[in-house]
C-alpha cells in the first residue's frame, strides 16, 4: 500500500501530483520550487499522466491559467514560490472570490529586496489574507500528505475555496528525507474525480464566470459567504485527516501539540524549525523543565479559541515569526494569537521572536535561549522586550 | 464561403440586447459580429473592461454562451486554462462537443497590459480567437492614452496645451506584432462586414492562435456622434488611416483597396479629439500622421506583393 522513499520535498511533492493526477497544471519556475516542476514534466514526457500540462511566461499567467481551468470544472494545480507568489498576487483572491478550488505548493522562500534564494515566510504570509486556505508542513512527509488533503479539503461543497499548502525552501525542499509514499491507485481512490458546481464548459446550461458586482450589488453577502466557507474549512480538514489516517496511519489536526499537556513554556512555530524545537523540548524536559510546543498546520482559517485552549494554562508563551513584520507590534503569528488570547480573556505573557529571514540558520541555542527567556519572563511576570530578532549578527 | 447577411440576420446573437454599452459603442458591433460568425458553439473570454463591465451586471448577463472574466491583464491565460480544461476532458470522454474558444480585449488589454499574456497564449499555440476592441485609449476608465492611441490624439493622459498637442508618439503596430508570431492575424473593421466576417470566420477555422484586429470608434472617447460609429470606421478605412489586410502564417494580403486617395485630415477632422490639429501651430503634426500613414500603407504594398 505504501513505499519508503529517501527523497527530497520536492520530490515528494511531485509524487504527491503525479498520484492525483489533476486534469490542468500551469506552472512557471522558480527556485527552490523548480524541481516539482521538472520532475511533473517528466512525467508528462513519459505519459506516465494525462496531465494538459501549461508552462506559462509567467506565474501571472500561470495562476489566471488555473483560474480558466477550474472554472471549467477542471481539477487543477500549479507551485510557486516567493517573487512567484508575489506575481500572482492579484489572481489570489479572484480564484477565491470565484470560489475556485485549484491547489498550489509554495515553497516557503524570502521576498526581495535584497533578492535572496532561501527560506523565511514573507511570501505566504503577504498571502495570508487573501481567502485561501493555508496548510503548513514540517518535513516532506507531511508536504506530501498535507498536498493530497489539500484537493479534498478544497473541493469539499461546504468549502469551495483554493488551497496553499507550504514547506521550507532548501532545508525541507531540497533535503533527502524518508517519506512514505501511497501507491497512485490508493491517492486517486482517496481524492475521487471532481464534481463542479456549474462549470462553464457546460454548453447546455450557459453561465457567466466573474461578473461585475457594483453598488447595490451582492458584494459583501459573497465575502459572508467565503468567511464562512474557510471557517467550515477547519471542520472538513478534521474530517479529511481522519478518512486519510486510514489509508495512510497518520492523522493531523489543526497544529501539533508536542508536550503541551501540563506544559509552563511554550514556543509556537510553522513549518521546519519545529523538528530542531523539538530535540530542545526533549532536551529541556531532561532538564526537568516544562517545555512544550505548539507547531502550527492549518493558519487559514486560523485555529484560534483552539491554540488558546491549548496554552492558556502556560506561565510564558513565545510565538516565533520567520516574517519581518515592519511593525514594532510583532510578527502576523504573534499578532493573531495575541489578539486569539484577549479575546479569550487569557493572560498569557507572550513575547515575539523574529528569525531565520533569508533563511538563516536557526540554532537549538537560539530556542534554548527563548525557552530561558520564557522562564525569566514568568518569574518577573513581565515581558520587557516584545519584539526580539533572534539569531541577528552584532 | 462568408455567410450572407440574411444567414446572419437568422442567427441568434450570442450577445443579447439589454446590456448596458453607451449608445453607438462600437465594441457590441464588433462583439456580435465576430459571435455569429463562428459556425460551432462558442465560449466567451473577456478583459475587464467596457465590454465586461457593461455586459455582466451581477445578477443579470447579456451572454446567452458561457462567458468568463478574471483580470485586466490575463484574459488570454484564462482562456487558455479553459481550453486546457476542454482538452483534459475531451480525453477522458466528459465533453463530446466541438467548441470554439474566443476572447475579447480592449486596447489597453492587448497593446498594453495583456501583451505578455496574449504573447504567451499565442506562443504555446493555443487554438483560440483573440478579438481586440480597439477604441484606441482607457474608455472604460475615462479616456486615457494607450499604446495604441494615435499620434496627435487628446486623451486625459495625452493633454492638449502650449507645451504639446495630444499625443506625442504613434500607436504600435499590434497586427504585426501578433503577425510574428506566426499564426493567423488580420485588421478589419466594422464598416465592411463582409470583410469582417470572412476574416473571423477563418480565425475561428485556423487550427492554431488567430488574432483579429478590429477598429471600435468611441464617440464617447472620440468626441463624434453616437449615429456616425461605422461612418466613423468607414472614412478610416477610406483614407487609409486603418488598412484592412490579414497575415497568414507570414504571407501579407490587402484584402480592400480605397477607390479614391482621401487625406487623413478629412478623417481626423470632424473627431473632437483631434480638433486642436486644425490649428495652424499644429500642422506639422498631422503631417507626420499623414506620412506614417503612407508609409505604412507602401510596406503593406510591398509585403504583399502588389505594385500600387
Amino acid at each position: 500500500m505504501s513505499t519508503v522513499k529517501a527523497i527530497t520535498g520536492d520530490a515528494a511533492v511531485a509524487e504527491a501530483m503525479r498520484s492525483i493526477e489533476p486534469d490542468v497544471v500551469g506552472v512557471y519556475p522558480i527556485t527552490p520550487q523548480t524541481i516539482i516542476v521538472e520532475a511533473y514534466a517528466e512525467y508528462v514526457a513519459r505519459g506516465e499522466v494525462q496531465t494538459e500540462f501549461i508552462p506559462a511566461e509567467s506565474e501571472h499567467s500561470a495562476i489566471s491559467i488555473c483560474v480558466g481551468a477550474a472554472a471549467a470544472g477542471a481539477r487543477t494545480m500549479t507551485c510557486t514560490s516567493s517573487q512567484g507568489l508575489a506575481l500572482m498576487w492579484e489572481v489570489l483572491p479572484i480564484a477565491s472570490g470565484m470560489r475556485l478550488p485549484i491547489v498550489m505548493f509554495d515553497v516557503n522562500r524570502a521576498i526581495s529586496a535584497p533578492i535572496n534564494i532561501h527560506c523565511d515566510h514573507s511570501d505566504t504570509m503577504g498571502a495570508r489574507d487573501t481567502g485561501w486556505i493555508q496548510i503548513y508542513s514540517e518535513n516532506a512527509q507531511e508536504a506530501y500528505d498535507n498536498f493530497i488533503q489539500a484537493v479534498r479539503i478544497a473541493e469539499h461543497p461546504d468549502v469551495q475555496l483554493p488551497t496553499m499548502v507550504m514547506m521550507d525552501g532548501f532545508v525541507i525542499s531540497h533535503a533527502i528525507q524518508r517519506v512514505e509514499v501511497l501507491d497512485d491507485a490508493v491517492v486517486k481512490k482517496f481524492v475521487g474525480e471532481r464534481k463542479a458546481d456549474y462549470p462553464l464548459l457546460d454548453m447546455d446550461n450557459p453561465v457567466t464566470w466573474g461578473s461585475f458586482d457594483g453598488l447595490g450589488g451582492w458584494f459583501m453577502e459573497f465575502k459572508k459567504d467565503q468567511m464562512q466557507a474557510i471557517e467550515n474549512a477547519k471542520r472538513v480538514s478534521l474530517e479529511v485527516a481522519k478518512d486519510y489516517a486510514k489509508i495512510s496511519g497518520r492523522e493531523y489536526g489543526l497544529f501539533e501539540s508536542y508536550k503541551m499537556d501540563d506544559a509552563e513554556y511554550a514556543v509556537i512555530v510553522i513549518n521546519s524549525t519545529a523538528g530542531t524545537a523539538k530535540t530542545v523540548v526533549d532536551t529541556l524536559r531532561d532538564r526537568g523543565v516544562k517545555a512544550g510546543l505548539i507547531k502550527i498546520r492549518m493558519y487559514r482559517p486560523f485555529p484560534a479559541s483552539e491554540i488558546v485552549e491549548a496554552l492558556k494554562n502556560c506561565k510564558a508563551v513565545a510565538v516565533m515569526d520567520r516574517v519581518p513584520g515592519y511593525v514594532d507590534i510583532g510578527g502576523p503569528l504573534f499578532e493573531d494569537v495575541q489578539v486569539a488570547c484577549y479575546q479569550e480573556g487569557v493572560n498569557v505573557p507572550l513575547v515575539n521572536y523574529i528569525y531565520g529571514l533569508g533563511g538563516r540558520d536557526i540554532l537549538t541555542s537560539h530556542i534554548e535561549s527563548v525557552y530561558s527567556d520564557l522562564e525569566k519572563i514568568a518569574k518577573t511576570g513581565k515581558v520587557a522586550t516584545p519584539v526580539t530578532y533572534l539569531g541577528i549578527k552584532e | 464561403m462568408v455567410a450572407t447577411i440574411k444567414e446572419l440576420s437568422e442567427k441568434q446573437d450570442l450577445l443579447s440586447p439589454g446590456h448596458r454599452l453607451c449608445a453607438g459603442c462600437g465594441a457590441s458591433i464588433v462583439v456580435r459580429m465576430v459571435l455569429k460568425s463562428s459556425k460551432k458553439p462558442v465560449v466567451v473570454a473577456s478583459a475587464t473592461g467596457c465590454l465586461e463591465v457593461s455586459t455582466t451586471i451581477y445578477p443579470f448577463t447579456a451572454w446567452r454562451t458561457p462567458f468568463i472574466h478574471s483580470a485586466f491583464e490575463n484574459a488570454s491565460a484564462t482562456i487558455s486554462g479553459v481550453i486546457a480544461a476542454y482538452d483534459a476532458m475531451k480525453k477522458k470522454g466528459k465533453i463530446k462537443e466541438d467548441i470554439n474558444f474566443v476572447c475579447f480585449g480592449g486596447d489597453g488589454s492587448t497593446f498594453d497590459i495583456g501583451l505578455q499574456s496574449l504573447s504567451g497564449a499565442f506562443e504555446r499555440g493555443t487554438n483560440f480567437v483573440y478579438v481586440c476592441y480597439d477604441n484606441e485609449a482607457y474608455m472604460n476608465t475615462g479616456i486615457q492614452r494607450s499604446g495604441a492611441t494615435p499620434m496627435g490624439a487628446w486623451t486625459t493622459t495625452s493633454e492638449v496645451g502650449k507645451a504639446q498637442a495630444g499625443k506625442r508618439v504613434h500607436r504600435k503596430n499590434m497586427t504585426e506584432i501578433m503577425a510574428a508570431h506566426g499564426g493567423y492575424a488580420a485588421q478589419a473593421s466594422p464598416s465592411h462586414w463582409r470583410d469582417l466576417v470572412m476574416k473571423a470566420e477563418k480565425a475561428f477555422e485556423y487550427d492554431g492562435p488567430a488574432f483579429l484586429n478590429v477598429l471600435a470608434p468611441c464617440p464617447r472617447g472620440w468626441r463624434i456622434p453616437t449615429d456616425q460609429t461605422v461612418e466613423f470606421a468607414r472614412q478610416a478605412v477610406e483614407s487609409k488611416y486603418w488598412p484592412l489586410y490579414e497575415v497568414m502564417e507570414g504571407e501579407h494580403k490587402i484584402t480592400y483597396k480605397p477607390k479614391k486617395e482621401i487625406a487623413v485630415a478629412e478623417w481626423l477632422s470632424p473627431q473632437g479629439r483631434f480638433k486642436h490639429l486644425l490649428k495652424d501651430a499644429n500642422q506639422p503634426v498631422m503631417t507626420e500622421i499623414q506620412t506614417q500613414i503612407d508609409k505604412e500603407w507602401n510596406r503593406l504594398i510591398k509585403m504583399s506583393g502588389e505594385t500600387t
